[in-house]
């Protein structure tokens, strides 16, 4: 598929160069129609269409403001309260952005890390394991098991098995974000939403994250917001470039970073701007 | 003047005044602790008042304050958290929350003789209830409420919005998100607010002179159930506290030792008001590492 129209915005002529992922191997996922998000009367996102393919990191990039995190937030209805979202999400067929679905159980499929690690003031281990327990699941073995598997995909496994029943609170910045990783993955999601994961952390902690996050998506499709140009190019298969609100250029990440079809993308990946 | 010097000024002004704060605090609790400890012992901590003859004791006193507390705030506890979860949790800000919030500031700043009289009309003389524990333990909680309120409302601002958000984002409800996650990490600021409130209502006089009553019929310590008159669980009878008491014999005591009795009397107020500080303190403390295993 491919668009390419003009949108006159003044006197200037904007761009948009959009190509949704169409990957045999990567069946589409998870998309959006015509996605608007309004924050009282303000409109902070126009038009947001976006389709993701299973099993891949797409990474949003853009300058601050540029709509990527409302757009991000919008996926799993974390903007319910707070703004107002129209528009189709489509998750496996059906529209989760309507009043009749049952907005916790989608959010056990589709599922977030913030920006700042948020661990709970529990240890490490009830971090994971409560939200389980919440849910029913309340046999010790299995819940050991979990806990267990997901601290491993986490990449945490190592450094914290002997201290389960410490605080999370006590954790640096990266292992906490890690945590926040194990815990979201421990309700089984399909979807991993980051909202710039990384960007409370040292680049050490920040390497091992991009790790964790290729080995994640064997199991999950990742969408990944990020201010970091290297990183989304480092690991994500498709990157989207958000400005104004819009989403100017979609496409592969070796396109928009090697080739950038749109003049804004252009100057913002080679740091002329944003 | 340059800005060191100016600097230096105001770091010296500001200790100055810190200290001045300290020394009359010191001042007032060497005075009360001096005066008071040497009248204090078993005999005074435990016998029932006397009226007109020397060495009577504050033991129903005592209990009637510890008594009243525990009612008044197993009244008002619950309602001030329910009161603090909704304006923090769930309502937005539109006038019907400024309203509550304005009632609740209107409320914590009413002079508590206005409230003892209020509670005096509505509960002793409207709702019959007269001269009693109960009367003294409504007119307690609506001293108590709006500072309860507002310190639960503190304790759960201290937690970050990501907290509420991660728990949301796990698939928890908001109800689920507050029970589970919210509260256990704000229970140790809460349980500080508690005690730090107990202590205000322990020392609580101008409410309770017209709703729990002046006088402190003799109990009978082996008899604990509440419908028999002289049960100390009686919560129909009258119950002279502490500080009423302390008021009450400045003010027309006629015993012989009134003035050994008052400073006795003060040095127990203070000590147990003192206690419950540090306990909410430490407790406070102690909890936050048992609930955070930190």
């Amino acid at each position: 598929m491919f668009i390419n129209n003009d949108v006159t915005k003044g006197t200037v002529m904007q761009e948009r160069h959009v190509v949704q992922p169409n990957d045999p191997g990567h069946p589409i996922i998870l998309s959006t129609e015509d996605l608007h998000v309004f924050y009282g009367k303000k409109e902070a996102l126009f038009e947001g269409d976006l389709q993701f393919g299973s099993n891949q990191i797409t990474a949003l990039i853009g300058p601050s403001g540029s709509g990527k995190s409302t757009y991000l937030r919008s996926l799993n209805r974390m903007n319910d309260r707070i703004a107002t979202v129209t528009g189709k999400i489509m998750y496996r067929g059906v529209d989760i952005n309507q009043p009749a679905i049952d907005v916790y159980e989608m959010r056990r499929r589709v599922g977030m890390v913030f920006q700042r690690p948020n661990p709970f003031a529990k240890s490490i281990y009830d971090n994971i394991a409560f939200a389980l327990r919440l849910r029913g699941t309340t046999d010790k073995h299995e819940l050991d098991e979990i806990v267990e598997t997901s601290l491993k995909q986490a990449a945490l496994w190592d450094q914290v098995k002997d201290d389960l029943n410490k605080s999370a609170l006590a954790l640096s910045g990266g292992q906490a974000q890690r945590l926040c990783i194990a815990r979201a993955i421990a309700v089984k999601p399909d979807i991993l939403l980051l909202d710039e994961p990384a960007s409370a952390l040292d680049p050490v902690s920040t390497g091992q994250l991009e790790d964790t996050l290729l080995d994640l998506k064997q199991h999950y499709t990742i969408i990944i917001v990020t201010h970091n140009m290297q990183q989304a190019a480092r690991i994500s298969e498709y990157t989207a470039f958000f400005n104004q609100g819009r989403v100017l250029e979609y496409d592969t990440t070796s396109q928009i970073f090697t080739n950038p079809q749109v003049q804004v993308t252009s100057d913002y990946v080679s740091g002329n701007f944003g | 003047m340059n800005s060191k010097k100016q600097n230096k000024i105001a770091i010296g002004a500001l200790y100055g005044i810190a200290g001045l704060v300290v020394l009359i605090l010191l001042a007032l609790l060497g005075y009360i602790l001096a005066s008071g400890l040497p009248q204090l012992s078993w005999h005074f901590l435990t016998a029932p008042a006397k009226a007109f003859l020397k060495g009577g004791g504050v033991g129903v006193q005592l209990f009637n304050s510890f008594y009243l507390l525990i009612l008044a705030m197993a009244i008002s506890f619950p309602i001030a958290l329910g009161a603090a979860i909704y304006l923090y949790e769930y309502a937005r800000d539109n006038w019907v929350t400024t309203t509550i919030r304005t009632a609740i500031e209107i409320l914590s700043s009413l002079p508590s003789v206005v409230v003892g009289l209020f509670g005096f009309l509505f509960f002793v003389v409207k709702l019959r209830l007269g001269f009693s524990i109960l009367s003294g333990a409504f007119a307690l909680t609506f001293f108590n409420l709006p500072l309860l309120t507002r310190s639960i409302e503190d304790s759960l601002r201290t937690i970050d919005l990501e907290q509420r958000e991660g728990g949301l984002a796990l698939g928890l409800s908001r109800w689920e998100t507050i029970t589970r996650v919210i509260l256990p990490a704000t229970v140790p600021s809460i349980l500080t607010g508690v005690i730090l409130s107990a202590g205000r209502v322990f020392g609580e006089a101008a409410a309770l002179i017209y709703t729990a009553g002046q006088s402190a019929p003799a109990l009978n310590f082996a008899d604990w159930n509440p419908f028999n008159i002289s049960s100390p669980l009686n919560p129909m009878r009258p119950a002279e506290t502490l500080a009423v008491h302390i008021w009450k014999i400045n003010s027309e005591g006629i015993m012989p030792d009134a003035k050994a009795i008052s400073s006795g009397s003060s040095a127990v107020l203070i000590i147990a008001i003192l206690l419950f500080n540090f306990a909410a303190r430490y407790v406070g403390k102690r909890l936050y590492k048992r609930l955070t295993s930190a």
